[in-house]
């Protein structure tokens, strides 16, 4: 029986910070900045209340009791704890049952499909009946820093199942390699990036074999797919790795949200995903190829069905989020993000 | 303030917003209680409906030592769909936009952290209904 | 039950008194009411303690045994009694109803709190415990916010002004500026309160009682030994004393703008001490904050939901109006140390019923009110004193 998924969800917090803004704070030129602006989570957000409302609204679409979910995976490199599972605290919100097994992941961005990879596992291999996978970040920049630019918070919820799905797996798989393009140590604040080294062979290097992996895997050309979702750090990359795979703006644009919300790490490419979902058609075929940072990609191939139109209105889509914004300056920023030192 | 079990105990309430009801007189409560207003006993658990106008507000600019660093704080008590009347945070807006009477819906967020080594609290706060035109 | 009369009343003014311990406060506060008395110390036999905080402040229980031994009362029973705000209210009705039933001759009332050892977030944390810690503490609510919320819905179902809320203040300092244990004896202007920050919407600086150390002692004896031991023209007898709770939580009050606890409590008094509110000739209510003092004068039913903000600015409640009010200075002008305030309040109306209050006195007072509350209503006292002859 092919698994899929049965339930999505989005959440982006409100408060938005202009490039130009940050650029003006450290010196550099408004111009030559990555996106357009980013989502700030708001002082009383976390990795745990974006995932929790992702995840409702998730459940919403699904609409399953969530005492039948036997699996919470929250994805992030933004834990709230560095000991004490997300994921259980997800399954509390959401009125799981006891019955579940709730460890969160970590691969830098490609956690949150990480998460997904395993859920889907769980409900093929008759482990679970349902499983929850949330990618979800609230990514911190180093003040000053390039990727401060784009360091963005957000995430997506996915339930899957094997009944009554609204999108079917038609094939998933990963690519792997030990590449130190970024990290961060434990107990230290901000990672560290490897500059140009995180480009070709990193980023590029692990989506292109995992993309082409899967496709003749499942013998597909770029043309059998309706929409492409691939990992989103900024505004060039996915746009280039698109053209280098063979596929076409209008296959990529709907899901390309970097420009207006960043880069929300393990949440970057479900966020794609979900703001396709909110505009497919049923028989429409998605790619979805994300990218984690030491390294790895996973790629999918979902395909859309019919009740999609009939889930889609029962929850807020992308759209309705990323409308909701209000724009903050950079003091507020460094306020909210707990730049500035207390003592 | 509160301590790892004082904390636990009140998780199924303060994440999902679960109240009682009143199984004779049909009041609802936020949070839950085991005798009524009315003199019954017969309550259960149920959970409070998500969707809610403001019935009061302040704004505290002063708040005690385990809030400092929040404020201004939007604090309201908030009668929701069911008939629920309770206290709750007010978030995802400013201070000049509070009104009575404004519509506004349950959202799952952070209440405090205990320092940088202790829990990390959530609960249920309240924000302007999201608009989906 | 016996007829319990007041024989001797003392204090300590108001303020911060950095060098004086809470010991030192009861010592000197007891001293003040043993002379007012005219009697010895080891008269009495037992003793009522009132106070909220001083596990927070001192981190010191067990108030009892270390005042009884601070006085030098070794061996008589004692014990604290806590009731939030209105602690000194409900220790007082302890006193009472210890010699009404016959069960002690002698007995001594003291309310004391010395809220001056921590920093205001401190104290700010300490006056929330009145509130329900798990559903209103925990999330972030304050004491002054409380009260805000309060205010805003009143405002909102009553049409009235903030200024002539925030009045109530200018009313308390007038009376507060001649009284010599008040904490802020001075007048201020509407101005003033207005120009004061924000403490939590709508509320202001000037409209909160302040933080201040105090200590207030009454003694009480029957009402037949009291012919015994004080000239009769200072004799002042407990006519009624009624109390009540109301759900802790504010929410739960069936009414954000009226206390319950209050028209309950103000009935029990009045109908114990056979009287009807018409006979009451001055008030002492609970203004922790204006709007407190004028939802009070409300629920005691002195006036009806709405109007009472207005009687203040039209004069009603002056020393030669319909209803002398605060004539203290009231929690506002005269001070608030939590766990004394009900005895301050009791000892103000004892010395205007024995004629002794100075520039305040109300011509020709026979009866008087004090009216305590605890946290925002959850519990109320109210205390009816007449002048004996």
């Amino acid at each position: 029986m092919p698994s899929g998924i049965i339930g999505y969800g989005a959440y982006i917090p409100m408060y938005r910070i202009r490039a130009s803004e940050i650029a003006k704070m450290w010196g550099k030129s408004p111009e030559a900045v990555p996106i357009k602006e980013k989502a700030v989570a708001g002082p009383d957000e976390d990795v745990a209340t974006i995932a929790v409302e992702a995840s409702l609204n998730a459940l919403a679409r699904a609409g399953i009791d969530p005492s039948e979910i036997g699996a919470v995976h929250v994805g992030t490199e933004s834990k709230p704890y560095a000991v004490k599972s997300t994921g259980i605290t997800v399954a509390e919100a959401i009125g799981a049952s006891r019955m579940i097994t709730c460890a969160d992941y970590e691969l830098a961005c490609k956690a949150g499909t990480e998460a997904l990879q395993t859920c889907l596992s769980h409900v093929e291999s008759g482990f679970a009946k349902y499983g929850l996978a949330i990618g979800v970040d609230t990514a911190q920049g180093r003040p000053g820093d390039e990727l401060e630019y784009t360091a963005a918070s957000g995430g997506a919820a996915f339930i899957v199942g094997l009944d009554n799905l609204l999108a079917v797996c038609e094939g998933r798989c990963s690519w792997s390699s030990d590449t130190p393009d970024f990290w961060r140590r434990e107990g230290q604040k901000y990672p560290v990036h490897a500059g140009r080294f995180t480009g070709a062979p990193a980023y590029f290097k692990h989506i292109i074999n995992a993309a082409k992996a899967l496709m003749e895997k499942l013998n597909f050309k770029p043309e059998d797919f309706t929409y492409a979702v691939f990992h989103q750090p900024n505004t060039k990359f996915p746009i280039k790795v698109a053209q280098i795979l063979g596929f076409n703006m209008k296959q990529i644009e709907p899901g390309l949200l970097s420009p207006i919300i960043g880069n929300c790490y393990a949440g970057s490419s479900l966020l794609g995903l979900a703001a396709v979902l909110d505009v497919a058609k049923p028989d429409d075929r998605i790619l979805v190829v994300s990218y984690g940072s030491g390294s790895g990609s996973d790629a999918f191939s979902f395909k859309v069905t019919e009740l999609i139109e009939e889930k889609r209105d029962k929850a807020p889509l992308v759209k309705h989020y990323i409308e909701r914004k209000v724009y903050i300056d950079y003091a507020t920023y460094a306020k909210f993000r707990g730049k500035i030192n207390l003592g | 303030m509160s301590w790892a079990p004082q904390y636990w105990r009140e998780l199924p309430y303060r994440y999902r917003l679960i109240g009682s009801k009143c199984m004779d007189c049909g009041r609802k409560y936020y949070p839950p209680r085991k005798v009524c207003k009315c003199g019954s006993e017969n309550l259960k658990l149920e959970p409070i409906a998500r969707k809610g106008k403001v019935y009061s507000y302040t704004v505290i600019y002063y708040p005690s030592k385990e809030f400092q660093g929040q404020e201004p704080i939007m604090v309201a008590i908030v009668e929701t769909e069911d008939g629920a009347r309770f206290l709750t945070q007010l978030t995802d807006c400013t201070p000049d936009q509070l009104k009575i009477g404004m519509p506004v819906e349950a959202v799952f967020r952070r209440y405090r952290t205990q320092g940088d080594k202790g829990l990390v609290m959530y609960g249920i706060k309240f924000r302007p209904v999201l608009g989906r035109d | 039950m016996r007829k319990v009369a007041v024989i001797g009343v003392g204090c300590i003014k108001v303020g911060e008194h950095w060098k004086k311990s809470l010991r030192d406060l009861c010592f000197e506060a007891f001293k003040n009411a043993l002379n007012d008395a005219g009697i010895e110390s080891q008269m009495i036999d037992g003793l009522y303690i009132g106070n909220m905080s001083s596990g927070y402040y001192q981190r010191q229980e067990h108030l009892g045994s270390l005042v009884a031994d601070s006085l030098g009362l070794i061996g008589v029973p004692a014990v604290k009694i806590e009731s939030a705000c209105s602690s000194a209210g409900f220790t007082f009705k302890e006193a009472v109803q210890a010699v009404a039933s016959g069960m002690h001759e002698i007995v001594a009332a003291i309310g004391v709190e010395k809220m001056t050892e921590v920093k205001t977030p401190d104290a700010t944390s300490a006056l929330v415990m009145a509130a329900d810690h798990d559903y209103e503490a925990e999330f972030g609510v304050t004491f002054v916010g409380l009260n805000a919320l309060i205010k805003r819905r009143y405002m909102h179902d009553y049409n009235v002004k903030d200024e002539d809320i925030a009045y109530f203040s200018v009313h308390c300092h007038k009376y507060g500026a001649n009284n010599p244990h008040a904490q802020y004896p001075f007048p201020i202007k509407l101005e003033t309160v207005m120009k004061s920050p924000i403490v939590a919407d709508p509320i202001r600086l000037f409209e909160c009682a302040g933080i201040g150390d105090g200590a207030a002692v009454a003694i009480l004896c029957p009402l037949e030994k009291a012919r015994e031991l004080i000239d009769e023209d200072r004799i002042v007898e407990v006519a009624g004393v009624g109390a009540a709770t109301d759900t802790i939580r504010l929410a739960d009050h069936d009414s954000l703008t009226s206390f319950k606890a209050t028209i309950l409590a103000t009935k029990r008094a009045v109908s114990s001490a056979k009287i009807t509110l018409k006979d009451i000739d001055l008030v002492e209510v609970h203004d922790a904050f204006s709007i407190t003092g004028i939802i009070s004068l409300e629920d005691m039913g002195f006036y009806k939901p709405g109007q009472a903000a207005k009687a203040a600015v039209e004069g009603e409640l002056e020393k030669d109006g319909k209803l002398p009010t605060n004539m203290s200075g009231g929690l506002k002008s005269r001070g608030h140390p939590v766990g004394a305030t009900g005895i301050y309040q009791i000892i103000e109306v004892v010395q205007q019923l024995r004629g002794e209050f100075g520039k305040n006195q109300v011509e020709d007072a026979q009866i008087g009110a004090a009216q305590n509350i605890g946290g925002v209503g959850g519990s109320v006292t109210v205390t009816i004193l007449r002048r004996f002859r």
